[in-house]
């Protein structure tokens, strides 16, 4: 499939500060792409490259097959932003700022109204048309930047936290929306720093820290990339049996104690789970816990963001 | 590359995106505070400054206010605009969406010479009505008036591409620039009255050149030809508009 967004060695410096280096990726159409990074990792200044308000130093960029830079307007021309902050037009009505929108994209009249009614059912903001984007709440604003962006038919969405600081009705609201819209066809592209919303909706996730990109791949193998991460949680009734014991059995990679509970980093947590239990056995311990967990997508992002992991 | 459709649709666009650029600022910015003050009640206070203790005849007053009203309300547009806009951070959305840089200063500037036009025909109706005086040439005017409005809601535009978050510093850094020039254009007194040093600043002004050409329209002499006048309007409006995109977006980066 032909990706609707292609991104290949993309650099931005601002004197001899690299925000951005050498950054490559692709997104399918219709994908939920998770960007994800600490602060001044590049995410905003990626954004700003790929939506044309700022260009890139070095490197090259496609959107829906236009060049960034050589063909900005027809690139911009696919795409729609929804920031983290609700930059309406606080004077203007909540119909004036979704038919601004409209209009600075070029949709016909005819289209403009018909979408911006139906969006504005959509997300529960009918009643509010004539009102003043002023005296709406957070979260109505956000809503309202969500209709903004729609009514003029993206092929790809940008959305910088959407649901920060939201509260967790308009949160739901709003990546309800945004899936069924995905699953229509729409390609998004999803900076956040909220893990659970990129697992749980991103088809695909990169991870940037420092300008470069960590990783790029699905939630699910994103976890096994660092299957090292996996640990076996157990507590020992007293007495436990000895530390160092414990640290010696065989696929533990790594052991960690917090007061009665013991940690251990394991490739095989089932392996692990039948050493220790066979331990607990010969030394007449008692096990009263014991679970496995896996790496979850945070454990995932702090290993790629973090400064030791290598 | 642009295919040549592709290039004909992306004009049409950035004309009717400009379009759109008017609407909004006439929606959102020409009853705000500063605009009213600075384009509004500016001309009516250096009136009443040029106008109290000295002896002006009509026919100096009428072309002076025109020129005067015209100064400050076109220029007024610009400089509220872009730092409002990246204050409220509406700026990064608008420069995202498929409308040029250069379409959004032409919509910036268009809405000052449509804010100026329209006051500059104030002061001309209450003097036709109230004073004795007569317009010679219609033609010149309407051209005069709508060159001036360019050529300052131009620089009014350019005045507003430094980077500054605060409009109150921009609308600073524009009175700066439009304030002594006021004093050096012979908007009431003629050029050739003015001190030596006044009379070489002179041509190096826009507003000498709109004050000249209404002057003329208004039948008066100036010391700049009604041509030599249109010529340099038309000459700032292109040099400031040109400066406005250079510097718009070689700052825009520092402005968001």
């Amino acid at each position: 499939m032909v990706p609707v967004i292609e991104v290949h060695n993309l650099s931005r410096t601002y004197g001899k500060i690299k925000a951005v280096d050498h950054i490559s990726f692709k997104i399918k159409k219709g994908e939920i792409f998770g960007f994800l990074g600490p602060n001044g990792a590049g995410k905003t200044t990626t954004v700003r490259m790929l939506t044309g308000v700022i260009e890139s130093t070095e490197g090259t960029a496609t959107i829906q097959n236009h060049d960034i830079r050589n063909e900005s307007l027809l690139s911009r021309a696919h795409l729609s932003i929804v920031p983290e902050e609700a930059n309406v037009y606080l004077d203007l009505s909540v119909w004036q700022n979704i038919m601004l929108m409209a209009e600075l994209h070029g949709i016909p009249r005819n289209q403009r109204i018909r979408e911006a009614d139906r969006l504005l059912k959509l997300l529960n903001l009918k009643e509010k048309k004539k009102q003043k984007a002023r005296e709406l709440s957070k979260g109505l604003r956000q809503r309202l930047m969500l209709c903004a962006a729609l009514v003029t038919d993206p092929d790809i969405l940008f959305l910088d936290e959407p649901t920060s600081g939201l509260d967790v009705q308009s949160a739901r609201l709003i990546r309800q929306i945004i899936t069924d819209l995905n699953q229509n066809g729409l390609t998004v592209f999803l900076t956040t720093h909220n893990m659970e919303e990129a697992g749980e909706m991103c088809s695909r996730i990169a991870i940037i820290n420092k300008g470069r990109i960590a990783t790029v791949d699905t939630p699910e193998k994103l976890k096994t990339t660092i299957s090292s991460r996996q640990f076996v949680e157990v507590r020992f009734k007293d007495p436990a049996p000895a530390y160092n014991e414990l640290e010696s059995l065989q696929s533990v990679l790594q052991m960690e104690v917090d007061k009665k509970t013991f940690r251990f980093y394991t490739k095989t947590p089932g392996k692990v789970t039948t050493e220790v239990v066979h331990l607990a056995e010969n030394k007449k311990s008692e096990i009263v816990h014991l679970s496995t967990c896996k790496p979850t997508l945070e454990d995932v992002y702090l290993y790629f963001t973090s400064e030791d992991k290598k | 590359m642009y295919t040549q459709k592709e290039r004909a649709q992306t004009r049409s666009r950035q004309i009717h995106g400009s379009m759109v650029i008017v609407k909004k600022n006439i929606l959102l910015y020409y009853l705000k505070p500063p605009v009213l003050i600075f384009g509004v009640l500016f001309p009516v206070f250096f009136f009443l400054a040029f106008k109290m203790g000295r002896t002006i005849t009509a026919e100096n007053i009428v072309p002076g206010m025109v020129a005067m009203a015209l100064w400050f309300t076109a220029s007024a547009i610009g400089p509220l605009v872009t730092p409002w806009e990246r204050r409220a951070r509406t700026y990064e959305r608008l420069i995202s969406t498929p409308v040029s840089l250069r379409a959004i200063l032409a919509g910036d500037i268009t809405s000052g010479l449509i804010f100026g036009t329209f006051l500059s025909v104030i002061p001309i109706l209450l003097g036709l009505t109230l004073t004795n005086v007569s317009i010679h040439n219609p033609v010149l005017l309407t051209v005069g008036i709508l060159l001036s409005g360019l050529c300052f809601a131009s620089l009014g535009v350019l005045l507003a591409a430094p980077p500054a978050s605060s409009p109150s510093n921009i609308m600073l850094l524009s009175n700066l620039v439009r304030l002594p020039l006021l004093f050096v254009s012979g908007i009431f007194l003629p050029i050739k009255q003015m001190p030596q040093w006044a009379q070489w600043i002179s041509p190096i002004s826009p507003l000498s050149y709109a004050s000249a050409v209404i002057k003329s329209a208004f039948g008066q002499s100036t010391i700049f030809a009604p041509w030599l006048s249109v010529i340099m309007l038309i000459l700032f409006s292109l040099i400031f508009f040109m400066a406005s995109c250079k510097f718009h977006n070689r700052w825009r980066v520092k402005g968001l």
